[in-house]
């Protein structure tokens, strides 16, 4: 069995009483005001933070604000490469890198179960620390909720996270043109085949570590270039093709890629052909399609080549049918790419 | 990867593919029996590839597809028990029951657990001594040599809190069904090449003669199947009618002997249902008596029954090649991939389903 | 039906027939298997896996046919 790798945490759980969250540090009294200092305040602290105010109050930068929220619900909380924890911030970081907005400010919420360990939430919470500060941001205000044991999975944690875009640049579905090339930022898969292999009874002797990573340096970098970005999106959930169907479904036009051009490491597509996934299905977590125009293609592949060196153009927008998505095959035929159709499931069949 | 890549060479596909369309001088009708020769043949795009000459109609050879709706309903009501960890393949949980599926189930607090092996199962009862673990043993005969073994370690092990509900289906007996039919109009078959490597090729040689009819055991990959194609086509041209083995690197004409030792102790010949077809002679295995002690349906007393399946549904007909899904009356309204009435839009590579998917960019 | 991937084998464990297992290769990806249904196969051996059971060892010879056949075609 393969322990997920242990990432740096630098401090170590301050003195706490309580080994295991209890109902009562919801329950808004002295617990909880100690769980609130002990542990989040002493992993987050900054000014915004330590005023103890209901709200934060945010000075933003000049241009267009963004805001965007999720919520993260993953087993095993801890799994190669990542955890709930840096999912957490990763995931609400990318959502407004994706809009052009650079991320400044994060809000988080979490749900805790009754019975969790204080050292496995001091590991997420440190985890969640070091995102943010990777990528610039400030966690500026939060909330906890102690659920009875067995109405939740340990942990779940909501975080809204506020960015400003600093030029006028427009960044949307609507914005893609017929001609626009398509490029996926590196390898496919990772996340997805990491928390599959996490589990019990689908695991693999060699690890496979998820993708879990932030993504506006890349998104910046080619912001600064000037080039002139029609769409981003990142792949999570449903994978790369669940990102080309909903983006060619918002465009209104055809979306055509290569399969032997989508860049799969060999251990992901080892491990997808012995369960019989769709490994264009996997969920990534630091992974995006970019949408440029042609003119712009060799500009854009430099810039996300230093980023991450497997980023490359897979295919391109037509004007053929709205919506639809072609995938020209490996042996050269050619196939619809249709919408996944739910959780993933491993097939003997 | 070795054996797979060289495999899946366009180069080489496109040879094939014009050889086929040098051959074939006239429409000729292939099925290939295997769900898994399906899933390649949509998945790489095949039929796509070949001349028009060539229909290729999907088989029956999906264990997810022709489960009958009794033995899933019995699935759901042992999973729904509190003393049961119920596991199973993947691909079993989405097909619907009569009123759920085993998704449901477990979203209502069933334990049911997807097993990548049936020797996880047995891992997991004897990790859980005071529960009963039930795995659902479905599968043609190239998941027998797996499910067998399950059973006899359990046994090996004394390992009392282990069953199976067994619905193992055998292909001769199918292909054997669809050729009697008075209606049939597949010319030529593709047999599946992983059945073949546990079961040998001889079942094969009577069906041929009986029926006329080329038979070519055939790999999953993509130049497997148009060379396997390509075979077919060639027998049919040259009015030859016999067995050939396209996928020699993994079927030996014996099959997999140890294999079989097993499979003969652990399992007996019976009649099966099979969804949208019916019920078919000695095409099945059940537990031996020797091993009825680890049968599901004796521990937890469930009788047999009798479903009928939806009316509108004609995956019976699709299944053997005789209609098209888009004349069923039901098709792409009461049943899609979301909510499918039968075997055939059941599973991805149905052919109910590849034609939903079809149509869409047809009606797009 | 019945996803089958051929893996190379890299090592072996257990001696009696049941419990022989070994730990294959596919691609970048390793995970054991069942090895008790193909007594003659040996590390370096690719095996086809089956539901977590080795059911049959492939043969080099016999796969470069697919190929040849389209050499003798030509």
């Amino acid at each position: 069995m393969i322990e997920a790798k242990s990432f740096a945490i630098t401090c170590p759980l301050p003195l706490f009483d309580h080994p295991r969250i209890k109902l009562a540090h919801g329950g808004g009294g002295r617990l909880m005001q100690r769980l609130i200092n002990d542990v989040f305040m002493a992993a987050f602290d900054n000014t915004t933070l330590r005023e103890g105010h209901d709200g934060a109050v945010l000075e933003l930068p000049n241009g267009r604000p963004v805001i965007t929220t999720d919520s993260y619900v993953v087993r095993p909380l801890f799994f190669p490469g990542g955890d709930i924890g840096a999912l957490a911030v990763n995931g609400t970081v990318n959502d407004l890198a994706m809009c052009g907005a650079r991320p400044l400010y994060l809000s988080v919420s979490f749900i805790l179960e009754e019975g969790l360990e204080t050292e496995t939430l001091w590991r997420v919470v440190q985890s969640m620390r070091v995102a943010a500060n990777a990528a610039g941001m400030e966690i500026v205000t939060g909330d906890t909720k102690v659920v009875e044991r067995g109405h939740g999975d340990g942990i779940y944690i909501n975080t809204t996270g506020v960015g400003v875009i600093e030029n006028e640049i427009r960044i949307k579905p609507q914005c893609i043109r017929k001609g626009d090339v398509i490029i996926v930022s590196g390898d496919i898969g990772r996340h997805g085949m990491a928390v599959m292999g996490a589990r019990e009874g689908l695991a693999f002797t060699t690890l496979i570590e998820s993708d879990c990573a932030p993504l506006w340096k890349a998104v910046s970098a080619m912001l600064s270039a000037r080039i002139d970005v029609h769409c981003l999106r990142d792949a999570t959930r449903g994978g790369l093709c669940a990102v080309l169907n909903e983006l060619a479904q918002a465009a209104g036009l055809q979306f055509d890629v290569v399969e032997r051009d989508i860049p799969v490491a060999a251990s992901v597509r080892g491990a997808c052909e012995v369960l019989g996934l769709d490994v264009l299905q996997v969920a990534c977590e630091g992974r995006f399609v970019a949408i440029v125009p042609k003119s712009d293609e060799e500009q854009a592949i430099e810039i996300m080549k230093a980023h991450n060196d497997a980023a490359v153009v897979i295919g391109r927008v037509t004007d053929g049918e709205a919506g639809l998505v072609t995938l020209q095959t490996a042996i050269g035929g050619r196939r619809i790419l249709d919408m996944p159709a739910g959780e993933l499931l491993p097939r003997i069949c | 990867m070795k054996y797979v890549d060289e495999y899946r060479d366009p180069e080489t596909a496109r040879k094939y593919v014009e050889a086929i369309s040098r051959t074939a001088t006239r429409p000729w009708t292939i099925m290939e029996v295997c769900g898994g020769q399906t899933h390649a043949i949509v998945r790489f795009g095949i039929q796509d590839l070949l001349p028009d000459e060539i229909e290729l109609v999907h088989g029956p050879g999906c264990p997810v597809c022709v489960t009958p709706l009794e033995m899933v309903d019995k699935a759901i009501e042992i999973a729904t028990r509190d003393e049961v960890i119920f596991c199973s393949f993947g691909d079993m949980l989405r097909v619907p029951g009569s009123d759920k599926d085993l998704l449901t189930v477990r979203a209502e607090g069933g334990d049911v657990r997807i097993v990548y092996t049936p020797l996880d199962a047995v891992k997991i009862a004897t990790d859980n001594p005071d529960k009963q673990v039930v795995f659902f043993a479905v599968g043609f005969e190239t998941t027998a040599p797996a499910n067998a073994m399950s059973v006899h370690m359990a046994k090996v092990r004394d390992l009392n809190n282990f069953s199976v509900l067994v619905s193992h289906v055998l292909v001769p007996p199918a292909i054997e069904a669809i050729m009697s039919s008075p209606e049939n109009r597949v010319q030529g078959f593709l047999a599946a090449g992983h059945v073949c490597t546990v079961m040998g090729t001889h079942a094969y040689g009577p069906l041929a003669n009986t029926y006329g009819i080329p038979i070519v055991v055939t790999g999953f990959e993509p130049i497997d199947i148009l060379q396997g194609i390509y075979m077919c086509v060639r027998q049919l041209e040259d009015g030859r009618a016999e067995v050939e083995n396209q996928y020699d690197r993994a079927v030996r004409d014996v099959g997999n002997p140890a294999a079989q030792a097993l499979i003969n102790k652990v399992f007996r010949v019976i009649p099966r249902k099979w969804r949208g077809i019916g019920m078919i002679a000695e095409s099945g295995w059940t537990l031996s008596d020797t091993y009825a002690y680890y049968d599901a349906e004796r521990r937890f007393g469930l009788i047999d029954t009798d479903i009928a399946e939806p009316e509108d549904c004609i995956s019976g007909l699709v299944l053997q090649g005789l209609k098209k899904p888009s004349a069923c009356p039901a098709f792409g309204k009461q049943c899609t991939p979301d909510h499918p009435l039968g075997a055939t839009m059941v599973s991805g590579e149905g052919a109910c389903a590849a034609y939903y998917r079809y149509r869409k960019e047809k009606a797009a | 039906m019945c996803l089958a991937v051929p893996g190379e084998i890299i090592s072996i464990t257990g001696d009696d027939a049941l419990s022989r297992s070994g730990q294959i290769r596919f691609g970048d990806a390793v995970r054991g298997a069942s090895l008790a249904f193909v007594p003659e196969a040996v590390v370096g051996d690719y095996v086809l896996i089956h539901a977590g059971i080795a059911i049959s060892v492939l043969q080099e010879d016999t796969a470069h046919r697919t190929f040849s056949l389209l050499e003798e075609m030509e």
